[in-house]
């Protein structure tokens, strides 16, 4: 319970590690491993409603097929209420009376792709944010929030920057949570006692990437495949720029950037509208109305393949195969996660599962993902496997790619993959942690305020045709960048040479 | 910078209420939640007549269930040259039975919309399913199907481990925390099954074959061995009858008797060190302790879990408040206790230290707060603080139809009562300073300590 309980500063990478080791380990079997970077929060999008029923023509033995044919599904609906402040920020509510609390988020475009030539600017300031507000110092606000029961987060990402409240709703609780709440929203002090402190902790979590191969080939990827551009910058910076930054850059990003003409507010609670506007309203007043965040320069396809290899003495190859894939609102989005649920997203039905895992026991875990955001995000495809299995694996993933691109999903696999991604919908929005992503998400990226509703339709739509046209348009599979970090030529390992 | 002057005096008065505020927290909470029916009161249990219990959680929030069956077998249960078995185990589970074909297990889930998984730990072994709640009769008839019915093909477990011995790789040992932490482990426990890794070592991994998972199967596996649990959007009633009619025809069994899980006295400090490729020099400490089935008096349980909550509840909590930022010393730190197992446990610490100082200053800090605590009485306000934490998760933890069925599985499978979690308020809400003082006196002493150290070797 304590480890929920946390405020924002175990996010950073640097505490994760060390305390996330206690916490009992669980083995996974289908281990889904999320890309750890990049991936703007916001749910990646799957499914509503039970979908058309199977027919037994596959001569199953199962009876309760037959009892869930019987079933009606209920019907389920979100209903989102949004407007503008008066200084121009997106407001998305949702009122959720089930249980005593309120989630609210604030999402500003102000992510690591505005680091500029600082690299680790926005992960800074959004780390600082707790540190000192209005007449509250560190300790002062970490008292308050705790002693509420609330619980208080910042994250930065590479597209944004979030601060989150979950509190109770109760007045008694809610009120004074969010007093504080808009004063670390709006007047972070950034002192410099603290800056000095979350500074170390992040060199040292630069420490800690360079002991993880997985760390280092992803860190490799991004920089390779976006150079210069902003998604090329490392969010947790580098030593040089974490040496350079001084509070004064961060009071600057944080008086451009934390802004209402900036903001998204998304709020889900046992609240009622008017108490909503009222919220919203609060933080529209304490800043300034400040400018949205110009767009961010598009990325443009790689030209050849290209690879890069980091030697590592660890006693796997990590694999990162990928692209500069698509933004968010991509006319094709929908042809790509229903493909994308063939080729490698929907775990053990996917092709690369299949292959490389269940026919020949190469890795553990073997995914596809697109990152849609607010610019061009990656295409990759993402497997661990011992070292001296490198080539063959990429082989297998490459061809398996290939063919994909090529011929597309069978009629089987694109009704199995539609199939998925309608019945899994209801899950996508269960909760209220769901929904507050969905509504950051939708707020964020100018989805229509009808994406949850018109998302059926769209994923029914979709036919083989549209998913090799997409694929044929994004996805260039003799132009890929591979990253692998491993040992690339090494002595085969006492417990590689095991065998059966 | 709009309306300064006005939020100046807001804060003040919030300040000046905030100890009443956190005192009532307990009560108001209970107000707030009597309107509502609570989750006790949605909770059902019933047992099948062949010792099988069942669990359910109505929650009408959204058409959604999960359901999850628990078996009380895991890692801790393993013998020697066995390690790793139950989560081999795991893994071959979805191999594919008679009337269910290899590979159709995760099709059929994935076509009617589910999410799937499965999980081994020290205490217990788990398979769940999300979905539609309109498709929890398949989710039940797959359950109760491969309770008895798995075949595990030697042809399918050879590729198999090769996958458990990837994640094993992936894991632990291209993580040097990971390792150091195994070793940890490994030192800390000297007579029970949390010695071993739950992965198991990769020499038993190599030795084992299929006919191990096979027996490791018959032995475990059946109804009064195992536990549903179904939350979401079901009614129970149902849920039992679903039951009865798929698991109810399996043959009980006879369940072999479990570890206990106990650990000899501390006849001294244990330290290692684990000298290993790596960047970041990292302390484990850990102070053997009772769990709550092995305490003489359960006080200690509770006793020990605000203790934890004194050091490490949060960014107000001592560990953070002290270590990181007043005195600097540590660059991370924190300290838990996991009472709820089926042995005996473990308070532990661990922490990185901050640039400048060394592992011995690290220690001889978390030392201090010990110290401190055996010898002053904790703030009733900290204390304060932490309960407000621990009421109000257990109302955030509603949100989530996974996490609570989680809480009542992992209960369940060590042989606890669902209701004690609910209990759990009260219990933890009457321990008194001097109780968390006599905590930490009885049991955080040298004798019963453990100290590793990860000491980076040049990469």
């Amino acid at each position: 319970m304590s480890e929920q309980s946390r405020i924002s500063r175990k996010t950073l990478s640097t505490m994760i590690l060390v305390i996330s080791i206690f916490v009992v380990v669980l083995y996974n079997l289908p281990g889904s491993v999320k890309p750890g970077d990049g991936g703007e929060p916001g749910p990646i999008v799957t499914p509503m409603q039970s979908p058309p029923l199977k027919e037994r023509a596959d001569g199953s033995k199962l009876t309760s097929l037959e009892l869930i044919e019987q079933a009606e599904a209920k019907p389920y609906k979100v209903h989102i209420d949004a407007w503008n402040t008066p200084n121009g920020a997106k407001v998305l509510f949702v009122q959720a009376s089930e249980i005593p609390m309120l989630d609210v988020r604030v999402v500003f475009d102000a992510g690591a792709a505005r680091d500029g030539d600082l690299p680790g600017l926005a992960q800074l300031t959004s780390a600082m944010l707790t540190e000192g507000a209005g007449i509250a110092d560190v300790d002062a606000i970490a008292r308050h929030f705790e002693g509420l029961g609330a619980n208080l987060n910042t994250n930065s990402y590479r597209d944004m920057a979030i601060a989150s409240l979950r509190t109770l709703s109760d007045p008694q609780y809610r009120d004074p949570a969010l007093t504080m709440f808009y004063d670390v929203v709006a007047q972070p002090t950034f002192p410099e006692s603290s800056l000095d402190r979350l500074r170390q902790q992040m060199l040292l979590g630069l420490q800690q990437e360079k002991q993880s191969p997985g760390a280092l080939a992803q860190k490799a990827f991004f920089k390779g495949l976006y150079q210069d551009l902003p998604y090329g910058i490392p969010p947790n910076g580098t030593e040089a720029s974490l040496t350079r930054i001084t509070s004064d850059d961060l009071r600057r990003f944080h008086q451009q950037y934390y802004v209402a003409a900036n903001m998204v507010i998304a709020m889900i609670g046992d609240i009622d509208r008017t108490q909503a506007e009222m919220i919203a309203l609060q933080l529209d007043n304490q800043l300034p109305k400040g400018q949205a965040a110009p767009k961010l320069a598009s990325a443009q396809p790689l030209q050849q393949a290209q690879q890069e290899h980091v030697e590592f003495p660890s006693s796997q190859t990590h694999i990162l195969v990928g692209s500069i894939g698509v933004k968010r609102g991509d006319p094709d989005w929908f042809a790509l996660t229903v493909g994308n649920e063939v080729l490698g997203a929907g775990g053990f039905s996917s092709r690369l599962n299949q292959i490389i895992r269940q026919d020949n026991g190469l890795a553990y875990s073997v995914y596809s993902h697109f990152i849609p955001m607010a610019s061009e995000g990656p295409f990759l495809i993402n497997l661990q496997t011992r070292n001296d299995q490198t080539q063959q694996a990429l082989t297998l993933l490459n061809d398996t790619l290939q063919s994909f691109v090529e011929t597309g999903p069978t009629e089987e696999e694109l009704e199995a993959a539609k199939r998925h991604i309608l019945g899994s919908f209801p899950l996508q929005t269960a909760s209220n942690s769901n929904i507050v992503d969905y509504l950051g998400m939708i707020g964020f990226y100018d989805l229509p305020l009808d994406y949850l509703d018109t998302y059926i339709g769209n994923i029914e739509k979709v036919d083989i045709k549209a998913i090799k046209k997409a694929f044929g348009r994004v996805v260039q599979p003799e132009a890929m960048f591979t990253v692998t970090a491993g040992q690339q030529t090494t002595p085969v390992s006492a417990d590689t040479e095991a065998s059966l | 910078m709009a309306n300064l002057a006005s939020r100046f005096i807001l804060l003040a008065s919030i300040s000046a209420c905030l100890t009443t505020l956190t005192l009532s927290l307990n009560n108001a909470w209970a107000n707030e939640m009597s309107a509502r029916p609570s989750a006790a009161e949605r909770t059902f249990s019933h047992t099948l007549d062949n010792g099988m219990k069942i669990i359910v959680r109505e929650d009408h929030r959204a058409p959604v269930m999960v359901s999850q069956v628990w078996y009380k077998v895991g890692s801790s249960y393993e013998h020697a040259g066995m390690t790793g078995v139950s989560h081999v185990l795991e893994h071959l589970m979805f191999k594919g039975t008679e009337k269910v074909p290899d590979g159709e297990f995760s099709k059929l889930i994935s076509q009617y919309g589910g999410s799937e998984n499965a999980f081994t730990s020290y205490d217990y072994t788990g398979y769940y399913q999300v979905m539609s709640a309109t498709n929890l009769p398949l989710s039940i008839e797959l359950e109760a199907d491969r309770m008895q019915n798995a075949i595990m093909p030697d042809e399918a477990f050879a590729k198999e481990i090769e996958v458990v011995k990837e994640e094993r790789r992936l894991r632990t040992d291209d993580k040097p925390n990971s390792v150091a932490y195994e070793r940890f482990m490994a030192a800390a426990y000297l007579s029970s099954g949390y010695h071993n890794p739950v992965i198991g070592w990769m020499h038993d991994l190599d030795n084992m074959n299929a006919r191990d998972a096979r027996n490791w199967y018959k032995k475990w596996y059946m109804p009064n061995n195992a536990i549903l649990v179904v939350v979401g959007d079901v009614k129970a009633p149902e849920v039992f009858e679903l039951a009865a009619r798929y698991f109810g025809p399996i043959p009980k069994g006879e369940v072999p008797k479990r570890p206990l899980n106990r650990e000899v006295a501390g006849k001294g400090e244990r330290r290692i060190s684990v000298d290993i490729p790596a960047k970041i020099a990292t302390l484990f400490v850990g102070y053997n302790v009772p769990g709550i089935n092995t305490a003489e008096d359960e006080t200690d349980v509770y006793a020990l879990r605000m203790l934890a909550g004194v050091l490490d509840g949060g960014y107000s909590a001592r560990i953070e408040t002290d270590m990181v930022r007043n005195q600097g010393i540590a660059a991370s730190a924190g300290a838990g206790y996991g009472g709820f197992s089926l042995g005996d446990t473990l308070f532990y610490f661990s922490g990185v230290p901050a640039e400048g100082y060394s592992i011995e200053q690290l220690e001889a800090a978390f030392n201090e707060q010990i110290e401190k605590l055996q010898t002053e009485l904790a703030d009733p306000e900290e204390l304060e603080r932490v309960k407000a934490q621990i009421i109000s998760g257990i109302v955030y933890q509603q949100d989530s139809i996974s996490s609570q069925a989680n809480q009542i599985g992992r209960m369940e499978a060590i042989g606890r009562s669902w209701q004690e979690a609910d209990a759990m308020v009260e219990k933890l809400s009457a321990i008194t300073p001097e109780q968390i003082q006599a905590a930490a006196r009885k049991y955080l002493v040298t004798d019963n300590r453990t100290v590793a150290v990860l000491n980076p070797q040049p990469l």
